[in-house]
């Protein structure tokens, strides 16, 4: 257990000390996430200069949602893309062999050997916005509703984790899949605005089928007072479904594998 | 034996220019159909973009009686579902593909042909919009059925769209073609093309109706091209728009993309002076 917690900071290590030679894109990164930050900013103000609330959510508690879709969309880009994309790279080239035969757990090897230390700067700007949008609520914050919030955030990084883990198993079926990484941005977008906007059975997908309302809305729902214990418990429940299920996933979709290398 | 082509006669020009560009456009949809099931994700992941805002806009109309500025929750729906119908045609060579080509060494090989390789890229996206639009029909009838739009079209808006959709389409590819030709001379053109894209989507009509920007932002829009790109096809089909807004809007598309064929034209002949090759 220690010996792959070590395994996987050396990897990281590793993967940052890579990406520190690139120091420009360092700059790249942050016109990007500007840039990003102005569209969606313009948005949320073209929306409230049409209405005060939009579905029971004022602008800051809207902002909120915003800001915690921008965190979490900066460790998906840095730590969790990157790998899995590598992950379907590798499937489909037959490179995977390699990782395979290494004596260490599969899983964790292929979950931790990209990192994208510039799109951090993401997780900055989201925790900035987060922080501007506190600022803002009429309610207070108290510790126990910030506590919470960590707490579900963690799980939703975790979920959305799983889920992409689960995509990218799909690689050993369908081998082009090349197109998975735009689809999952496209629907992350719908993170930006709560769950409750949507008709039912888009809610239910990005519910149950891709778990963009446990990763921010819930999480969101926590510091505007909105959280009930149900939704934490099926956080926590779900989160354990998906972690079980990816794991299976995962060890299926290896038998699966005959490699393709030459 | 000496070979010397005679000089070709304008009839035989056209012609043999039309034949490029019916077997071009027949090999991308052969291509294209190939991997439709991967056209089909990428359509699923394009789609939610409109969804989004749809939703997003027709909850505020329902909130404020109906409509905002002007449009009601039917004509968002409308709005919408058109827009991907126009995304699609507006897909083009990207500067980013202009990047890997210049660094694969293709830009090297197309020199070598006999046309300026503008006529591949256009010849190419266009035939592979046949596919993407023949595979979005299904998605938009299921998105019709949800989201019940109104439209308001009359026979001569159809085809006005369907001229409409290829001038966008012009526009940008010519657009994207300029801000491609910066990858010759730098490698690091991503500021101006994310600068581009982000004055596109806000000016275009592609994050919200026209209507629902501020007024100054209209006014600005009116002298750039991207609303000929998105606002006005989409416009022309959901049925808003006069037979004098409908010639005005074509005479536009013909007058930007006339100025971009001249400035590509242009900078195209100082770029490949500049140009030197990478690839193996």
């Amino acid at each position: 257990m220690f010996q792959s917690v070590g395994v996987a900071w050396l990897y990281l290590r590793v993967g940052a000390m890579n990406e520190l030679q690139y120091r420009a894109n360092f700059a790249v990164a942050l016109f990007q996430s500007l840039l990003a930050l102005v569209v969606a900013l313009v948005v949320l103000r073209l929306v409230y200069s049409h209405t005060a609330e939009l579905n029971g959510w004022s602008e800051p508690e809207l902002l909120c949602v915003l800001g915690i879709q921008i965190l979490l969309g900066g460790v998906i880009s840095a730590a969790i893309q990157p790998n899995m994309v590598r992950l379907l790279d590798e499937i489909r080239d037959g490179k995977l062999d390699f990782a395979l035969m290494k004596p260490y757990d599969s899983q964790l090897l292929v979950s931790v050997r990209e990192i994208r230390i510039w799109q951090t700067v993401d997780i900055i700007a989201g925790v900035i916005v987060l922080g501007v949008a506190v600022g803002r609520l009429h309610a207070r914050v108290g510790l126990g509703e910030w506590l919470a919030f960590v707490a579900l955030v963690v799980l939703g990084a975790l979920m959305i984790y799983c889920f992409w883990l689960i995509l990218a198993t799909g690689a050993f079926w369908i081998v082009r899949m090349d197109f998975v990484a735009e689809l999952f941005e496209g629907v992350y977008q719908t993170g930006r605005w709560p769950i409750s906007i949507y008709p039912d059975w888009l809610r239910y997908t990005l519910t149950f089928l891709v778990p963009i309302a446990f990763a921010i809305t819930v999480p969101a729902e926590a510091l505007t007072s909105r959280l009930q214990l149900g939704s934490v418990l099926a956080s926590v429940g779900f989160a354990v479904l998906l972690v079980a299920f990816s794991r299976w996933f995962w060890r299926t979709g290896l038998r699966h594998y005959s490699g393709a290398s030459a | 034996m000496t070979l010397s082509n005679p000089p070709m006669r304008e009839e035989s020009r056209v012609r043999s220019m039309t034949d490029f560009y019916l077997t071009m456009m027949r090999t991308a949809i052969q291509t294209q159909f190939q991997y439709r099931a991967a056209t089909y994700m990428y359509l699923a992941g394009m789609v939610a973009e409109p969804v989004i805002y749809l939703v997003v806009w027709t909850t505020i109309a329902r909130s404020q009686g109906g409509q905002v500025a002007g449009i009601t929750t039917g004509g968002f729906a409308a709005y919408y579902i058109v827009w991907t119908l126009v995304r699609n045609m507006n897909i083009t060579f990207t500067p980013y593909g202009w990047e890997w080509r210049i660094r694969e060494g293709m830009l090297s090989g197309q020199l070598l042909r006999p046309l300026h390789p503008i006529h591949y890229d256009i010849a190419e996206f266009a035939g592979g919009k046949v596919i993407w639009v023949l595979l979005y029909l299904p998605i938009a009838l299921g998105l019709t059925l949800v989201f019940r739009p109104t439209f308001n079209v009359t026979p001569l808006d159809v085809a006005v769209f369907f001229v409409a959709i290829w001038g966008a389409y012009l526009i940008r590819t010519m657009s994207l073609w300029l801000l491609g030709m910066v990858t010759i001379w730098t490698t690091r053109g991503s500021a101006i093309f994310q600068t581009y894209m982000m004055a596109e989507l806000l000016l275009s009509g592609r994050l919200v109706p026209l209507q629902l920007m501020p007024t100054w932002a209209q006014s600005l829009a009116d002298w750039l091209p991207f609303k000929w790109t998105f606002f006005f096809p989409i416009e022309v089909l959901v049925g808003h728009l006069s037979a004098a807004s409908l010639v005005v809007g074509i005479g536009m598309q013909t007058l930007w993309t006339g100025i971009g064929a001249g400035l590509v034209w242009l900078f195209w002949r100082a770029s490949v002076k500049h140009y030197s090759a990478v690839g193996n």
